[in-house]
């Protein structure tokens, strides 16, 4: 029998599975709404952070409070918010409060959650925002060294990834929902799609914050984000051409395909204001602001969503492989 | 395309973005390592002036002039902080009828081993009005920079040398002046102010006595060099740097000019 007989009684074999309701459930957890409601409030929480973040980078006030962890040498006391320091205090009370609401985040998951893996998850958050934090410390301290604090941007979106992961995980649709199964026999799968989307945003990302940063020029930004759209579209139009059927799919591919879009026209906004007209400019200018600052806000909910579609893709779509198959199973469906 | 080419596509990806921040790393490292070198040179107690005949010392002024049409001074809004009012303009090209001010003129070369004293008394840099004053400053290396603040606003002084040691302090209104040296040679170090980010000015780091900074009128005057031939550099932030091959007789008094051509 040749491969795709194989391919065949694999899928037939995973569908009886499936409609035994054994295959792809979720561990027995309980649905909380608080919890999944806590969760979703940090993601937007940390997702005002970065444009928080974005804006004192934005602001050229990443040293207008000289100290750290202390500002001005207080540890609570708000300094007069003119200037810089508006933005970059602002900034710290914003972390500080992510930072918090994480630790209340990971407590409540230890005390409530059964499955192990979401545990160890929230304990990745918290240590996340500590290194977060730690970074920020490291980039006020060391004068901005384009290569810490353009970690730290990188970082701050990964750390939105797992709060928008966490809000997905502690859902009530991930938690309760039979998930409907389609196999992906397509090569590359659209489960490789979506982490070679991932991993080239985050290369993007990186290159980004570094021309932002002033640890590289704009051009391999601008040369990346070309390879970044192909490999972005052509998931998104699999997902859509393939498994628009399955919504938990088709929404995440569509909105993704709307911000690469937009992500291009901003990008292309930010390249004007910030680099062709405003080389020269005595300060930062409005236009230069809210085109960078959108762009690196619409940048992490692009990466975000493209979680979240690798995601669903896991669940929704898995790849099927022959190892798969219980030996038992494999034979009954062989016969 | 098959999954081996972008296997291979996503670890030259990889490889180059690691590359890259590799580098930047690699440069930062690279400028403490001989930054701290130099602070070790620092350590070495300064020789002795060498002396001067003040009979046979000569002068060197002129006027450094722009070419074209100079740029219309940017305009600067301060609304950000209440405590800076009104309008203010940058101060990046000043040309008054071509006559350019703010350039920074010194003996570049020609000198040789010489030493000077370092002036005990220190230069003063202003904050006043969210504004540098003045825009370019000139200063021994060792001699002390004082820095007030008179305006009813927190600033923060940050220079970003190359040489030197970067640092970044704040300075509420009334505060007691700060006082700064710089160990090193450095020409146009950028000085800002990260609260108000249109502050802006340069100071210039020299071993010798011998420079100036043109005023309103693109002027400027360098006494009391020993006869010989030097180089004279004129140094403008934007316009960049124009050296000239001087010589310079006993009790000589050499006109030099300079002129600049506006950028394109």
């Amino acid at each position: 029998m040749g491969r795709a007989g194989g391919l065949g009684r694999t899928c037939s074999a995973f569908r009886k599975l499936l409609d035994q309701g054994d295959f792809l459930k979720a561990i027995a957890t309980t649905y909380n709404r608080g919890l999944h409601r806590l969760a979703t409030f940090l993601a937007c929480w940390i997702f005002l952070l970065i444009i928080a973040g974005a804006l004192v980078t934005s602001n050229d006030a990443g040293l207008s409070v000289p100290d750290w962890p202390t500002s001005f040498g207080s540890w609570y006391k708000i300094p007069k918010l003119v200037g810089g320091v508006r933005f970059e205090h602002t900034h710290r009370m914003i972390a500080q409060v992510a930072g918090i609401l994480t630790i209340i985040l990971a407590v409540w998951i230890w005390r409530v959650e059964k499955r192990r893996w979401m545990r160890f998850l929230a304990l990745g958050a918290v240590g996340t925002v500590i290194a977060q934090g730690i970074l920020g410390g490291i980039t006020v301290l060391f004068y901005l060294p384009p290569a810490v604090s353009s970690a730290h941007a990188a970082l701050a979106q990964t750390f939105f990834c797992i709060s928008v992961a966490m809000a997905l995980f502690t859902g009530r649709r991930w938690i309760e929902e039979q998930p409907r199964v389609e196999f992906d026999q397509r090569r590359p799968s659209l489960f490789t799609l979506t982490l070679l989307s991932i991993f080239l945003l985050y290369v993007q990302l990186i290159l980004g914050a570094m021309f932002r940063h002033h640890g590289l020029s704009w051009w391999p930004h601008v040369l990346h984000a070309v390879l970044v759209s192909f490999v972005l579209a052509w998931t998104a139009i699999r997902a859509l051409s393939v498994y628009s059927n399955i919504e938990e799919v088709r929404r995440p591919a569509i909105v993704m395909l709307s911000l690469l879009i937009a992500q291009l026209c901003l990008g292309f906004t930010a390249f004007l204001t910030r680099v062709a007209w405003g080389r020269d400019a005595i300060q930062p200018e409005l236009p230069m602001v809210v085109s960078t600052v959108v762009h690196v806000a619409v940048g992490a909910l692009l990466l975000a969503t493209t979680v979240l579609l690798a995601l669903q893709v896991w669940r929704h779509v898995p790849v099927a492989f022959e190892e798969r198959i219980p030996q038992a199973q494999g034979d009954a469906s062989a016969a | 395309m098959n999954k081996k080419h972008w296997k291979t596509i996503s670890i030259a990806t990889l490889a180059f973005s690691a590359m890259l921040i590799t580098s930047a790393c690699n440069k930062k490292e690279g400028s403490d390592q001989e930054s701290n070198k130099m602070e070790q040179k620092e350590a070495t107690p300064a020789p002795a002036a060498t002396p001067i005949d003040p009979s046979t010392v000569g002068t060197v002024s002129g006027q450094a002039k722009m070419e074209g049409i100079a740029p219309k001074q940017a305009k600067i809004d301060m609304s950000q902080d209440p405590a800076c009012k009104g309008m203010n303009e940058a101060e990046s090209i000043v040309a008054d009828n071509g006559n350019l001010a703010n350039v920074f003129v010194y003996i570049k070369d020609g000198l040789g081993n010489r030493t000077f004293d370092v002036p005990k008394d220190p230069v003063v840099l202003d904050q006043s009005g969210c504004k540098y004053h003045p825009h370019v400053l000139g200063v021994m290396a060792g001699q002390t920079v004082q820095i007030k603040n008179d305006d009813q606003t927190t600033h923060n002084i940050h220079p970003t040398p190359k040489d030197n040691r970067e640092w970044n302090e704040s300075q509420p209104p009334a505060a007691a002046p700060i006082e700064k040296s710089f160990a090193r040679e450095e020409i146009m170090l950028p000085v800002k102010c990260n609260q108000h980010p249109w502050m802006k000015m340069y100071i210039n780091v020299v071993k010798t006595p011998f420079y100036a900074i043109t005023d309103k009128s693109g002027k400027y005057e360098i006494k009391g060099l020993p006869p010989g031939d030097y180089t004279i550099a004129f140094v403008q932030e934007k316009l960049g740097e124009q050296d000239q091959k001087i010589t310079i007789a006993p009790k000589d008094s050499k006109t030099v000019d300079q002129t600049f051509k506006a950028a394109e």
